[in-house]
């Protein structure tokens, strides 16, 4: 109780010095905890990945599209439960410019998509009216949110991969079954895109991007990919099957320099939190010098010394640390408003909050590390003999 | 006046530091006895030896040979651990300067040796009234250090230093900080503790006047006992 009080009282002694190293570690949390929240979200994708679910795309590479005819032959592949497919649409969306206006747009097929895809939950009657209609689509309930898309809203959409001007009108809006699903795409019919392009642009019917998997058995999955694989080896599309972690790693791959650089800035953080506040209790302990040879001299042990000298570095960093991790989630929501697409899933994860309060922990123990060693090792006569 | 027995022994004591490589002899074959109730002033030039040879007794510092007996303890065959409680039990420790920790009220200055006992809440905090009112300060124990002068100052490291009703006081000169008024009211302070509640004390200092409140006062210079 009483190392409580004199670490409080301590801590309050220099108000503006305690108060600026508190406001550093809340800065330097609140990067660290945004970092790590962005780190998270771009591979948000690889983490929400199904286990039971494969890709197939062409072997050269995910933009050059396979037959249709394909569909019927993976489905006869043994292990394979279901086959469903998509196209990316792409096109531009109003103002090109503004990232708001980017979000998914794709071509699949609703029979099967969302059997393939459960955690997209789309209200039955939507998906009813969805099924109906040639140019319906579905929209995220974020991405509708962003948009302020409704029922019966018409989305024009200037297409760049596939041209000309296509209207989609919403049918429905889908959620998704927990907040690690992407909300902000936009799906409509493959048959749609696939008869325009019949008419349109002949031979450029009867194309998809990609085919989705499901296996029984995730065990299954090397067997089914090599059976795929085989299949169409000396084709002319041959194809490169894999699990869906493997395929989104392969896009967050492609940022990696990106990541890691992050990732290192958030290190960069830890070394940062940690000088600040290994700064202030160095300078407070040696000021304390004599009071900690006092305390001695009355028969105080180390272990109260250690108690004062962490407790004070303790109480710095922790209250650094949910200060910071108070401002990081009004500055998560923030940057999630103001780029709503760049990042479908981006929540401050429980994990970048238990990392958080770990490396505050981890910085309030190192920064106290040596000054109460000093002070512990001491030798009464010096300390009393110092200078205040 | 002092009783029978000895209350500290100093045996053929011996004592040098080490700087930048050179040993500094500081005290050299020291031998004392002080008996049980004693009032003894050690006087001496800076560097004589006098403060090391008070924290040799106070058990703050070892000697290199020779050793320390206090109240019957051999205070050199104390662990660290064991040498911090007996402190904390037998000693009573004054400052030149005064050494109260800023934060702390009066109150809480006196009460820390006492955290270190098994005493209730309640006991503690007789105990350090008492103390207090002893050393005439019962109407200060909320203040702070700086919001008192240094006389007073003293009189709380004084009521801190009794407040466990240690075996020995040792005190660092300690009107060296005060002017001559103060230092008169701490020197009657530290005679009424010998006096009416038999304290043994042993005072370093260099005021002839404070050293003649003492019963005996022993000379030191250059690590040598004088007289």
């Amino acid at each position: 109780m009483f190392i409580i009080k004199l670490v409080l009282k301590n801590s309050i002694r220099h108000k503006l010095r305690t108060f600026l190293t508190i406001v550093g570690v809340a800065i330097a949390v609140m990067s660290f905890g945004f970092m790590r929240t962005i780190v998270t979200a771009w591979s948000s994708g690889v983490q929400s990945s199904s286990e039971n679910r494969m890709i197939t795309r062409q072997a050269v590479s995910f933009i050059f599209p396979l037959p249709y005819s394909c569909l019927q032959q993976i489905q006869q592949i043994p292990g394979v439960t279901e086959v469903s497919y998509a196209n990316w649409f792409g096109g531009v969306y109003k103002d090109a410019a503004d990232w708001k206006n980017f979000f998914p747009r794709i071509a699949i097929d609703p029979e099967t998509y969302f059997s393939v895809y459960p955690e997209f939950i789309v209200p039955a009657d939507q998906f009813a009216e969805f099924k109906k209609e040639r140019n319906a689509c579905l929209v995220g309930e974020k991405l509708a949110r962003e948009h302020g898309f409704k029922l019966g809203d018409l989305i024009p959409v200037e297409g760049d991969i596939y041209p000309g001007r296509w209207e989609f009108v919403v049918r429905g809006i889908y959620r998704g079954k927990d907040q690690s699903t992407d909300e902000t795409q936009m799906f409509f019919h493959w048959e749609y895109l696939n008869e325009r392009m019949h008419v349109e642009t002949p031979g450029r019917e009867g194309l998809v991007g990609w085919y989705i998997l499901t296996v029984h058995n995730a065990a299954d999955m090397p067997r089914v990919a090599k059976a795929v694989d085989d299949r169409y080896k000396n084709s002319r599309s041959s194809t490169k099957t894999e699990t869906e972690r493997e395929f989104q790693q392969s896009f967050v791959s492609m940022s990696s320099a990106i990541i890691n650089s992050l990732e290192v800035v958030s290190y960069v953080i830890i070394g940062i939190i940690l000088l600040v506040l290994a700064n202030t209790i160095v300078m407070a302990a040696r000021e304390r010098t004599k009071e900690y040879a006092v305390l001695k001299t009355l028969g105080f042990s180390a272990r109260h010394i250690i108690g004062l000298i962490a407790g004070e570095s303790m109480f710095i960093a922790s209250t650094g640390c949910v200060i910071g991790l108070g401002l990081t989630f009004p500055m998560a929501v923030g940057f999630a408003k103001a780029f709503p697409t760049f990042f479908p899933v981006f929540n401050v994860e429980t994990v970048t909050i238990i990392l958080a309060v770990i490396v505050a922990l981890f910085a309030g123990v190192a920064a106290a590390l040596f000054p109460a060693t000093r002070a512990v090792r001491m030798k009464i006569v010096d300390g009393l003999r110092s200078i205040d | 006046m002092p009783q029978n027995g000895t209350m500290i022994r100093v045996d053929h004591v011996t004592k040098s530091y080490r700087r930048d490589r050179i040993e500094i002899p500081v005290l050299r074959d020291i031998s004392i006895d002080v008996p049980t109730g004693e009032f003894l002033a050690l006087m001496g030039p800076s560097g004589s030896g006098k403060t090391t040879l008070l924290n040799l007794i106070a058990g703050i510092d070892r000697p290199d040979t020779g050793k320390v007996v206090v109240n019957g303890t051999d205070i050199d065959l104390l662990g660290e651990s064991e040498l911090a409680r007996w402190r904390a039990r037998h000693v009573g420790f004054i400052f030149q300067f005064y050494n109260l920790l800023p934060v702390l009220t009066a109150f809480e200055n006196v009460e820390l040796p006492l955290l270190l006992t098994g005493l209730s809440r309640k006991e503690k905090r007789e105990h350090v009234e008492a103390a207090l009112n002893l050393v005439g300060l019962g109407d200060r124990i909320h203040h702070y250090p700086k919001q008192l002068s240094g006389g007073q100052e003293q009189r709380v490291a004084i009521a801190r230093a009794i407040v466990t009703d240690p075996t020995i006081l040792v005190a660092d000169e300690p009107t060296g900080d005060l002017d001559k008024v103060s230092a008169g009211e701490i020197m009657d302070l530290l005679d009424r503790l010998n006096k009416e509640f038999k304290k043994t004390i042993v005072m370093v200092t260099h005021d002839p006047r404070a050293a003649e409140k003492a019963h005996k006062a022993m000379h030191l210079d250059k690590g040598e006992l004088t007289t």
